[in-house]
């Protein structure tokens, strides 16, 4: 037999499983001896007992220097998916997207992909190398980066593969790995234009940055100019803090609204130039198979996509004919979020959600909306529509043109079934 | 160039007065001199820019390859362990597309760029130019673009035209904001569809605990159990503590339907206790004439259990 389920994230209804042996305690005392009133009484206090934690002295403040979850939240980690990649360094983690609120993903829990491990870089001695179609060719020390004019936005980022094991059928269970491959942050940093024009960028012929990382793939992409010019940041600061060596310590570029891999971590070079430079993660990989054999390179924006994170696979409800709050996310590469729609019922109705701020450009936005689940069977959805107007496709019309092989961009319309037991699982319709 | 130089081209490339252009921080940094770019400029472009002078032959390749890269990628380039890079040309638009150096890479250069920068995959940037332009020669030829006795260098490898040279395109939506998105659907808000939503797909039963077992772990562990798990508890000690053998789930029978005793105390505080307290010292009065005697073989983890189950509506898999 396994385990017992439990009542998952932000569903939960008392009473509690930590206050069930002290229910079972007083049973212990109660039976055949006081009278009906005084356990009534004592039936009372009993969930509301003065628990042992508010009669002891505390920890010291710093006993954790650094700050940790309680240990009750130990199991809201990122976690790989079983038998995607064959090694441990070029693989990804997910974050879990069914654990978090708000629109900023927690550092420790920020999606990780890596393409040949996790370099421990030493800050004192990173340098960033700027050269190619420029007036001066530069090399910058992380002082200088993080002395120059700064910074701050919010902004998400997703891998050009996220969902993308869900092209052909249903493949994983839970919103951790269909849609794991996104996470929101504030990112502090420079405008890469801002360097651009400190190093003479010579902007009548420059047409494509090559980025480069330190890493051992030393992995590099193409960034077309515009993009570079316009909102690309050279980013050292995540949520506050600087940035974790998982997504890029010590300096990392974040191109916003493109897909993640543009956005390369431990970055130590920008090579200005005027064609693109069809490195390995442009064309062996990260370019979208068409059903005609042919590939789309340079697939750079990641078109609007939303999901459902609660209730979503995995879940269980467990009270037919309460209250449950639908909630997830939504983002574009092209913008802002401008509605979001949810269905109950397959995408027969839909209503529109309710949006929290920040509803901030090319971010994730949470979305809400109230439902009473009826106990009957559902299918649950939400359908995101960006400041563009551009509406987030089902995933027949995504097939329909793309077919089931292309891995990256799949933004379709994610669909949650609830089965009568309360259950949640992932479906296509 | 010196500072004062640079600060004037930026002047001149953006339009403005060396007074607006000359930034208070244009003295951060350091210039890089032309020795410095060159010892961290690896990148190869396909017309060939950056590839440095060397040479390198099928033969000496194979002999590389088989000490640095066979080991993942098999004697012929063909594992899939790791990942295949021979093999699969014609295959991309079928429906188990391999993407290999022959059948999806467009320039030999990205080839070449890569293992210099990236491989060995434990031991990058240990290779020499020569020792890269061999492996890359030994690679095409598995892949039978080069003869066996093809020598590479920096002339002779940029003009090698890959099977997939032209198996690229840029006509998509995707390279810009102002791009045309491929689908347009429509934010219908009612009657949407009037057909039969129907699942074509989920996970196989058990496939999912088979791959990721216990998915309850990837969940907030506090929350009362599902009512399955209350039923599968709260039903066996029910069981074995013999209360069905007067009362039932949904009818009466000697004693009340254990359904109408969690309806009648849903909203008693006190409907634990009292419950608890009735089993263990017996009951009249409450259902009818029938007394309820005392049920004092009843321990107190398995009284907590069926009552707890009760007052959760004594919910069963066989209702």
């Amino acid at each position: 037999m396994t385990s017992p389920k439990q009542a998952p994230g932000r569903i939960v209804a008392a009473p509690t499983a930590v206050q069930a042996p002290s229910r079972r305690r007083f049973l212990l005392g109660a039976a055949g001896t006081a009278s009906a009133a005084a356990l009534s009484a004592k039936a009372t206090a009993g969930d509301l007992a003065v628990p042992a934690w508010s009669r002891v002295l505390g920890q010291p403040v710093a006993a954790n220097p650094y700050g940790l979850p309680s240990p009750f939240e130990a199991n809201i980690i990122r976690r790989q998916s079983p038998g995607l990649t064959r090694t441990n360094e070029s693989s990804i983690a997910f974050a879990p997207l069914q654990n978090l609120f708000g629109v900023i993903t927690p550092n420790g829990l920020h999606f990780e992909r890596d393409h040949a491990g996790r370099p421990e870089i030493d800050p004192q001695q990173h340098r960033l190398l700027i050269h190619g179609l420029v007036g001066q060719p530069k090399i910058y020390a992380m002082d200088d980066v993080m002395r120059l004019p700064s910074v701050s936005r919010i902004h998400f980022l997703e891998c050009g593969a996220n969902t993308g094991m869900e092209w052909g059928n249903v493949a994983v269970p839970t919103v951790q790995f269909t849609h794991g491959m996104v996470s929101g942050a504030e990112y502090t940093g420079v405008l890469l234009s801002t360097v651009l024009e400190d190093v003479g960028i010579d902007l009548k012929r420059a047409r494509y940055i090559l980025a480069e990382g330190a890493d051992g793939a030393s992995l590099t992409r193409t960034i077309p100019i515009a993009m570079a010019l316009d909102d690309a940041l050279l980013v050292y600061g995540q949520n506050g803090e600087m940035l974790r060596p998982e997504n890029g310590y010590p300096l990392r570029l974040i191109v916003p609204g493109v897909q993640g891999v543009s956005s390369v971590k431990w970055l130590r070079r920008l090579e200005i130039g005027d064609q693109p430079w069809h490195t390995r993660e442009e064309t062996l990989h990260y370019s979208d198979l068409m059903p005609d054999g042919s590939s789309r390179q340079f697939t750079w924006i990641q078109e609007a996509k939303s999901v459902i994170t609660s209730p979503s696979g995995g879940m269980t409800l467990l009270d037919p004919g309460t209250y449950y709050e639908l909630t997830g996310l939504a983002w574009s590469g092209r913008g802002r979020i401008k509605r979001v729609d949810i269905s109950t019922d397959g995408g027969r109705t839909w209503r529109t959600a309710q949006l929290q701020d920040p509803v901030a450009s090319k971010a994730l936005t949470r979305f809400r909306a109230d439902w009473v689940w009826d106990g009957n069977p559902a299918l649950l959805q939400s359908r995101c529509v960006d400041e563009t107007g551009y509406v987030q496709p089902a995933l027949k019309q995504l097939r329909e043109v793309r077919g089931t092989r292309s891995i990256y961009h799949n933004n379709a319309i994610q669909t949650w079934q609830v089965l009568a037991s309360g259950e949640v699982r992932n479906v296509q319709t | 160039m010196c500072r004062l130089d640079a600060a004037l081209a930026i002047a001149v490339l953006l339009g403005t007065s060396v007074s607006t252009a000359a930034t208070p921080w244009q003295t951060f940094g350091t210039a890089a001199s032309p020795e410095q770019i060159s010892s961290w400029d690896i990148d190869v472009l396909p017309d060939g820019q950056g590839l440095p002078s060397g040479r390198g032959s099928v033969a000496e390749g194979e002999i590389v390859y088989e000490a640095q890269c066979a080991s993942c990628h098999g004697t012929f380039g063909e594992s899939t362990d790791y990942i295949a890079i021979a093999g699969g040309v014609g295959s991309l638009a079928s429906s188990a597309p391999q993407r290999t150096v022959g059948s999806k890479l467009n320039y030999a250069t990205t080839l070449w760029d890569y293992i210099y920068r990236a491989m060995p995959f434990n031991n990058s940037k240990t290779l020499s130019a020569n020792d890269v332009y061999a492996v890359t020669a030994y690679v095409l030829s598995l892949n039978d673009i080069v003869p066996g006795d093809a020598i590479l260098d920096q002339t002779t490898l940029p003009k090698i035209v890959m099977p997939n040279r032209d198996g690229y395109n840029n006509a998509h939506g995707f390279t810009a904001i102002e791009g045309r998105p491929d689908v347009e659907n429509i934010a219908c808000m009612s009657e949407c569809t009037t057909a039969n939503v129907v699942v074509q797909s989920h996970l196989p039963d058990g496939f999912a605990e088979q791959m990721y077992g216990d998915l309850s772990s990837h969940f907030r562990t506090f929350g009362k159990p599902p009512v399955s798990e209350v039923a599968d508890e709260g039903l066996k000690m029910a069981q074995k503590n013999g209360c069905l053998a007067c009362h039932a789930i949904d009818t009466a029978r000697v004693g009340p339907p254990l359904a109408a005793v969690a309806t009648r105390y849903a909203d008693d505080t006190s409907a634990e206790t009292v419950l608890a307290t009735r089993v263990q010292t017996g009951s009249t009065g409450n259902w009818g004439a029938v007394p309820m005697p005392p049920q004092r073989h009843v321990d107190d983890e398995d009284l907590a259990t069926i009552i707890h189950w009760i007052l959760a509506g004594a919910r069963s898999h066989e209702k």
